[in-house]
C-alpha cells in the first residue's frame, strides 16, 4: 500500500484514502464542438502509459476530497511529487529510474 | 519404550512435560516444545507422506519453514481441518491429531505408488501433452483426473469457525528474522530509543543458533545469548517482539505484511481468541535478517524417508534432543554438514561415513571427524540408495572411477550448500546480483529503505554478521556515532557447496534424482524441458512445475536453475531467476480476510422505513448495499399475485413507495445553473424556480451515465436526484469537473442522500391522501402542476414536496428529514388506507415504469447507449454550445445508422413473458451463426395492460415499428412485434388524472 502526500492536507496518508483518477494534464478543450475526430480521439482515448515517470490525477476521496496531480515512477512505484490541480506540470525528465 | 530416539543428555527440552498426540490414528508421546516433526522422529517415525505425482514414500527433509515433504493435515475438529501443514513448523499440543495425505488406502501401502512404476508416462510436460486431445475428453476424463491428482491434502468442507485479527503498525525499524543478525540489529536499534518491531517465524528467537553449537556471543553460548537478548527486548517499551510471526510480503514504501500465529500451537484456545493476526507494518527502515536455506544433494533416489538436510539433523539433535537415526551417513559438498556428523558422533550416534564429493576438504572439522574415528570418503559420491519405506543403504564410489561399495545406514544427511533467503529483498524490488565465486544470488541494488544482514546477505562468519548487524540496526534507527559492539566468535566457518546434479544423476542418467521433492521434479525432467526447447527458467519452471508447489522451491530453485544453465551451456544469471512473489510461506485466507466476512463483509444500508416494511410483510431485495422492499405479499399471495395487485391498486387508487435510496446531491451557488448546463444534456438556465426537469447525464464519450429528476429550489439551488447505485460516482464525476475543468464556477456540491427520506405517493388518489397532512403548499394543479417542487410542512416537519411521477400517474415524492421518515410514512399510510391505497415495492415500481417506457440506467443502458438510442433526444438542449458528452455524441459511430435503439416488444401470445437478456433475431432459420439484432432489457407481465410487455435494444429499432422479430429460446422460438416503448396511457393524461 502506497503512502501518498496530499498537497492540500499537507500530510502523508495511506493509499486507502485515495482514488486514482487517470492521466493528468489532459485539459478538456474549450471548443469541444469544433474538434476534429482525430483531436477527440487524442483527447479522450489516447493515454501515454510510459515506463518511467507518469503524471496522474488522484483524489483524496476519503479525506479532503480534493483532486490533485502526482508524478510517479511506474518502475519503482515511487511518488516523485504531488501538487495541486492547476499547477504546471513539473519538469522531472531524467529523475525517474 | 516411548521416544526411543530421544537422547536425554542432548537438546534443550530437558525435563519438559510429555504431550500425547496422534498421527494417522496411532498415539505417540512427545515433549512440550516439540514440533510434530521432532516428536515423530523421537519415536523413530520418518515416513510421513506420499509424494504428489509418483506417490513415493517421503519423510522430513528439513526442520523449518522450507519443508517440501512433510505436509500433513491437522484435524482439530470437524470444521478445523488444516491441510498441508508443515510438520516441521507445527508445534505439538496435548491431543493434537495429525493425518498423512495423498495416500490410499494407507501411508505404508499406497495404490497411487503405481504411478512410480508408470513414471515414463508422467515425465515433464505430461499434462500439456497427454491432455490435449480429444477435446471432448477434457470435461469427463481429464479434468476430473487432474483435479483428483492435483494438490495435496483436503480442504475443509465447513465454514471456518475461527476469527482473525488485523493490526496496522508503524515503527522506525522493522527487523525480519530473529537469529544472531536480527537480534543484534534490533538491540542496536532499540538502544537508540527508536521504535522497533522484531518478527521471527519460530516459537523462540535464535535462528541458526538453535543448532550451531560452536557460537559464542557476548561471552555466552549463542542460544543462551539469544534468549537473554529476547527477554531484554521484550522488557523495553520501544520494542515489540513478535514470535511465531512470518514476514510474508514486502510491498511498496516499506509496507511489510506479517502473519502472527496465535493459537495453532495451543491445546484448547479460548473461544474468542483470534487464530492469527495480520500485521500491516509501515517501517521507516527495514532490516532483513532472513538467514539462508540449506540445499539437498541431487543424486539418484535421494528422496527416501531418512534422507534429510544436515542442518535439520543438527537441529533435531541440538535443540530437540532427537537422533534422526542410529547409524547415520553424510553426503555433502560443503563444510557445515561435517558438524552434523561430529555433533551426532559426540552424542553417541554411529556415523556410517562422511562422503564429500570435494577431493580435498580442509579444516578443523575434517581433523575433528578423523579424530572421532569417522570414515571420511572425500572425492566420493553417493550414486544411489536402498530401502523401501526408509533408507537402509547407500551406494558409494570414487568420483574418479573405481569400485562402488554399499554402506548400511538408517539416515542420510545431505548438504550442497546454502541459498541466501533473498525472497523479501527481491519482493521489495531490489536487484539480485550473482556472485560467481560462491555461486549465490545476493542482494544487490536496493530500491526501498532497507538493509540485508547476516546469512541472507551472504555472510558466513558470525563475527562479521554480528558486527554488521549492530551497525545496520544503529544506522537504521537514524543514529549517528559509533554502533555498539559485542564480542562474538564461532568455532565453525562454512564454505564450499555445489549447485545442480551430482554424480550418478548426470546428463545420461535415467535415475530419479529429485530437484523438487514436493512437485516430484527430477534433474532428468529439467534436462528434458531444455531439450524440448525451453530456454528461459520461467518456461522451464512452468513446463516441469519445478518450484511451483506450496514450498515455492525454497530448497530446489537453485538446483533447477543450475541444471538448466548447464544444459544450455550458459552462465546461471543469463538463464534468469524466477520472480519471488508473496507470500514467503502460505498464508491462510482467514488472516488476509480478517474481520471482513459475514456481517462485516459489507455494510448493509436500510431506510428509515425499513422496520415498517418488514412488519408489513415486505420481501426485500438487495440493491447495491441497500435492502429495498421488493413486494408486500398478503397472506396466500405469491410474488406474481402480490405484484399484480400492487400494480392494479396504484393505477386504480394509489400506492405508497419508499424511494429513500435515490441518490441526492445539492448543487448550490451563483453558477449552479451554468454548472448544471455543463453536467447534463438538458437546458437549465430557463427552468423556473419551483419547477423540475428529468435530467440526463453523459460521459464525455456521449454514452448515458446517469439520470434523475432535478428540482430548482431557488435561482442558485438545485435538488438533484440520481439513480440508487449512482450517487457516489455521480458526485465524484461532478466534483471532478468542478475542481479540475471548471474551477472558476462558484458552486458547492453536497451529498444529501442520507439526509432525506423519500415517500412516493402515486396514483389518482395521491393528492387526496397527502392533502390533509400538508401545510403551506397549494396542491391544486394550477398552483402546483406536474413536474414542480415546493417547500413547506408535512405532519409538522419541513418537506421538499415534488410533484412528479415514475409511474405515469398523478404523483408526489415527499422528502422529509430522514429521522422523521418513518413517522411521516405512517401518517401517509393511515391516510392511504382510507382510500384503499397499498404499499408497493421495487418490482411494482419496475413494472409500472416499464408500462410507461421509462428507462432504468443500468438496465436499459449498459454504457454504450446514447440518449438518441434510448429515445431521449428530446432531453438534449438543442441550443447549448457545450455539455459533457456533446462532442462524444457526434462521433461517427454514434451517428451511424443501424445502432441498437430502445423499442417495445409485444409477444404474439400475450401470456408469454420474455426472458430479460434474451437475444433477438430477424430469421430464426438463418444459418449459424445467426445475426443477433439485440436483446431484451426489461420484461414483465403487465396486469394493467392484460398482456406481457418488454423493452429491448434492437439494431435500427426505431425504423422497425410493427416488424415481426424472433426470440429463440431453448424450448422454442417466440414471435414478437416491435412497438412503441409506451404501453399504457400513450397520451400521458394520467399525470393529471
Ligand atoms: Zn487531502
Amino acid at each position: 500500500m502506497l503512502l501518498i502526500h496530499c498537497p492540500y492536507c499537507q500530510e502523508d496518508r495511506p493509499e486507502l484514502e485515495f482514488r486514482h483518477a487517470g492521466e493528468a494534464h489532459i485539459a478538456r478543450p474549450e471548443n469541444m464542438a469544433e474538434m476534429s475526430d482525430e483531436d477527440f480521439e487524442r483527447f479522450f482515448f489516447i493515454r501515454s502509459n510510459p515506463k518511467g515517470i507518469v503524471y496522474e490525477r488522484w483524489r483524496h476521496i476519503h479525506g479532503c476530497a480534493r483532486f490533485f496531480n502526482a508524478a510517479r515512477d511506474t518502475v519503482s512505484d515511487k511518488f516523485l511529487m504531488t501538487y495541486k490541480a492547476g499547477e504546471p506540470k513539473p519538469d522531472l525528465d531524467g529523475e525517474g529510474k | 519404550m516411548t521416544q526411543p530416539f530421544r537422547i536425554a543428555t542432548a537438546g534443550r527440552l530437558g525435563k519438559a512435560d510429555p504431550v500425547r498426540f496422534t498421527f494417522d490414528g496411532k498415539s505417540f508421546e512427545g515433549l512440550t516444545g516439540d514440533t510434530l516433526a521432532s516428536a515423530l522422529l523421537a519415536n523413530g517415525v520418518h515416513l510421513v507422506g506420499r509424494s504428489f505425482k509418483y506417490h513415493r514414500p517421503r519423510g522430513m527433509v528439513s526442520a523449518g519453514a522450507e519443508e517440501p515433504n512433510a505436509l500433513v493435515g491437522i484435524h482439530r475438529d470437524a470444521a478445523r481441518r488444516a491441510p498441508n501443514v508443515r510438520a516441521t513448523v507445527q508445534e505439538i499440543y496435548e491431543g493434537l491429531n495429525a493425518v498423512s495425505q495423498n495416500r490410499w488406502p494407507s501411508l505404508s501401502f499406497d495404490i497411487g505408488a503405481l504411478n512410480d512404476l508408470a513414471s515414463p508416462f508422467f515425465s515433464a510436460g505430461f499434462y500439456y501433452k497427454t491432455f490435449m486431445w480429444p477435446k471432448a475428453a477434457w470435461e469427463r476424463v481429464y479434468e476430473p483426473f487432474i483435479r483428483r491428482a492435483a494438490g495435496l491434502g483436503e480442504a475443509p468442507d465447513r465454514p471456518d469457525p475461527d476469527c482473525y485479527a488485523n493490526r496496522f503498525a508503524h515503527c522506525d525499524v522493522l527487523v525480519i528474522g530473529g537469529g544472531a543478525a536480527g537480534l543484534s540489529a534490533a538491540l542496536a536499534a532499540a538502544d537508540t530509543g527508536a521504535r522497533v518491531i522484531l518478527a521471527d517465524e519460530q516459537a523462540e528467537t535464535g535462528g541458526a543458533l538453535r543448532y550451531e553449537t560452536g557460537a559464542m556471543i557476548d561471552g555466552k553460548p549463542g542460544w543462551d545469548w539469544a534468549q537473554a537478548v529476547a527477554a531484554d527486548l521484550v522488557s523495553r517499551e520501544n520494542v515489540r517482539l513478535l514470535t511465531r510471526t512470518t514476514g510474508f510480503g514486502y510491498y511498496a514504501q516499506n509496507m511489510v505484511g506479517l502473519v502472527e500465529r496465535l493459537t495453532d500451537h495451543l491445546a484448547s484456545p479460548a473461544q474468542d481468541q483470534p487464530r492469527e493476526r495480520l500485521w500491516q507494518v509501515r517501517a521507516r527502515r527495514v532490516v532483513l535478517a532472513t538467514g539462508a536455506i540449506e540445499r539437498h544433494m541431487v543424486f539418484p533416489d535421494n528422496d527416501r524417508p531418512g534422507i534429510m538436510l544436515a542442518s535439520a539433523a543438527r537441529t533435531y539433535l541440538n535443540h530437540y534432543g532427537v537422533a534422526v537415526g542410529r547409524n547415520v551417513a553424510v553426503y555433502t559438498a560443503e563444510d557445515s554438514a561435517w558438524y552434523a556428523a561430529i555433533d551426532l558422533k559426540r552424542a553417541g550416534v554411529a556415523i556410517a561415513a562422511i562422503v564429500d564429493c570435494r577431493p580435498d576438504p580442509q579444516g578443523p572439522h575434517v581433523e575433528e571427524a578423523q579424530r572421532l574415528g569417522i570414515e571420511c570418503l572425500t572425492g566420493h559420491a553417493v550414486n544411489g540408495t536402498g530401502g523401501r519405506l526408509r533408507v537402509s543403504s547407500i551406494k558409494v564410489g570414487p568420483i574418479s572411477g573405481g569400485a562402488e561399495r554399499s554402506i548400511s545406514c538408517d539416515a542420510l544427511l545431505t548438504s550442497s550448500g546454502w541459498t541466501p533467503a533473498v525472497h523479501l529483498f527481491s519482493q521489495s524490488r531490489g536487484k539480485l546480483a550473482f556472485d560467481a565465486e560462491t555461486q549465490r544470488f545476493l542482494p544487490g541494488q536496493t530500491v526501498q529503505e532497507l538493509v540485508s544482514i547476516g546469512a541472507c546477505a551472504g555472510s558466513v562468519d558470525l563475527e562479521e554478521t554480528v558486527a554488521d548487524a549492530l551497525k545496520a540496526g544503529h544506522e537504521a534507527a537514524g543514529a549517528s556515532g559509533n554502533p555498539p559492539k559485542l564480542s562474538s566468535n564461532s568455532t565453525e566457518r562454512w564454505s564450499g557447496g555445489m549447485l545442480g546434479a551430482g554424480e550418478g544423476a548426470g546428463a545420461e542418467s535415467t535415475a530419479k534424482a529429485f530437484v523438487d521433492f514436493q512437485n516430484d521434479v527430477t534433474a532428468k525432467d529439467i534436462r528434458q524441458a531444455v531439450r524440448e526447447g525451453m530456454r528461459s527458467i520461467e518456461h522451464v519452471k512452468r513446463f516441469t512445475t519445478t518450484g511451483m508447489a506450496t514450498d515455492q522451491g525454497k530448497t530446489s530453485n537453485m538446483h533447477g536453475l543450475a541444471i538448466a544453465a548447464e544444459m544450455l551451456d550458459r552462465p546461471i544469471p543469463d538463464v534468469g531467476l524466477t520472480t519471488f512473489r508473496a507470500p514467503y510461506t502460505p498464508v491462510t485466507f482467514g488472516a488476509l480476510v480478517g474481520h471482513g466476512k459475514g456481517r462485516l463483509f459489507e455494510p448493509v444500508r436500510r431506510t428509515p422505513m425499513h422496520d415498517w416494511a418488514a412488519a408489513h410483510g415486505a420481501v426485500f431485495e438487495d440493491v447495491g448495499q441497500w435492502k429495498r422492499a421488493w413486494y408486500f405479499p398478503k397472506p396466500g399471495e405469491d410474488m406474481h399475485a402480490a405484484v399484480a395487485r400492487e400494480c392494479r391498486t396504484v393505477r386504480q387508487s394509489a400506492g405508497i413507495f419508499d424511494a429513500t435510496t435515490l441518490g441526492k446531491i445539492e448543487v448550490v451557488g451563483p453558477d449552479a445553473a451554468r454548472f448544471m448546463e455543463l453536467m447534463y444534456t438538458n437546458p437549465w438556465q430557463k427552468l423556473g424556480v419551483g419547477r423540475c426537469r428529468y435530467g440526463v447525464m453523459l460521459r464525455e464519450d456521449g454514452f448515458i451515465y446517469d439520470d434523475g429528476v432535478v428540482g430548482r429550489l431557488a435561482e442558485d439551488r438545485f435538488h438533484v436526484t440520481t439513480t440508487t447505485g449512482g450517487a457516489p460516482r455521480v458526485l465524484n464525476h461532478m466534483e471532478d469537473y468542478l475542481q479540475t475543468e471548471f474551477p472558476d464556477l462558484k458552486v458547492y456540491l453536497t451529498s444529501t442522500s442520507e439526509q432525506w427520506a423519500v415517500i412516493a405517493v402515486q396514483g389518482p388518489k395521491s393528492r387526496d391522501i397527502i392533502a390533509p397532512l400538508v401545510e403551506g403548499i397549494d396542491l391544486s394543479d394550477e398552483a402546483m402542476p406536474h413536474m414542480s417542487v415546493r417547500e413547506g410542512m408535512i405532519c409538522g416537519v419541513p418537506t421538499r414536496l415534488f410533484r412528479m411521477s415514475f409511474t405515469g400517474e398523478r404523483g408526489f415524492e415527499i422528502n422529509v428529514p430522514a429521522d422523521y421518515g418513518c413517522a411521516v410514512w405512517e401518517a401517509v399510510w393511515a391516510e392511504g388506507e382510507k382510500h384503499g391505497a397499498c404499499a408497493y415495492g421495487t418490482e411494482t415500481m419496475h413494472v409500472l415504469r416499464a408500462e410507461k417506457g421509462f428507462i432504468i440506467v443500468g438496465q436499459e443502458t449498459d454504457g454504450t447507449v446514447t440518449p438518441h438510442d434510448a429515445g431521449l433526444s428530446w432531453a438534449i438542449g438543442k441550443k447549448k454550445t457545450d455539455f459533457v458528452g456533446m462532442r462524444g455524441l457526434m462521433r461517427p459511430d454514434l451517428v451511424a445508422p443501424g445502432r441498437k435503439q430502445l423499442v417495445g416488444l409485444r409477444t404474439r401470445d400475450p401470456k408469454t413473458v420474455l426472458e430479460e437478456g434474451a437475444q433477438i433475431v430477424a430469421d430464426p432459420q438463418a444459418p449459424v451463426p445467426v445475426p443477433m439484432l439485440g436483446h431484451v432489457t426489461s420484461s414483465y407481465w403487465s396486469e394493467n395492460c392484460g398482456h406481457s410487455i418488454a423493452l429491448a435494444l434492437v439494431a435500427g429499432g426505431h425504423e422497425r415499428m410493427g416488424e415481426t422479430l424472433y426470440v429463440p429460446m431453448p424450448d422454442g422460438v417466440i414471435e414478437v412485434e416491435v412497438t412503441s416503448t409506451v404501453f399504457f396511457d400513450e397520451k400521458g393524461e394520467r399525470t393529471n388524472g
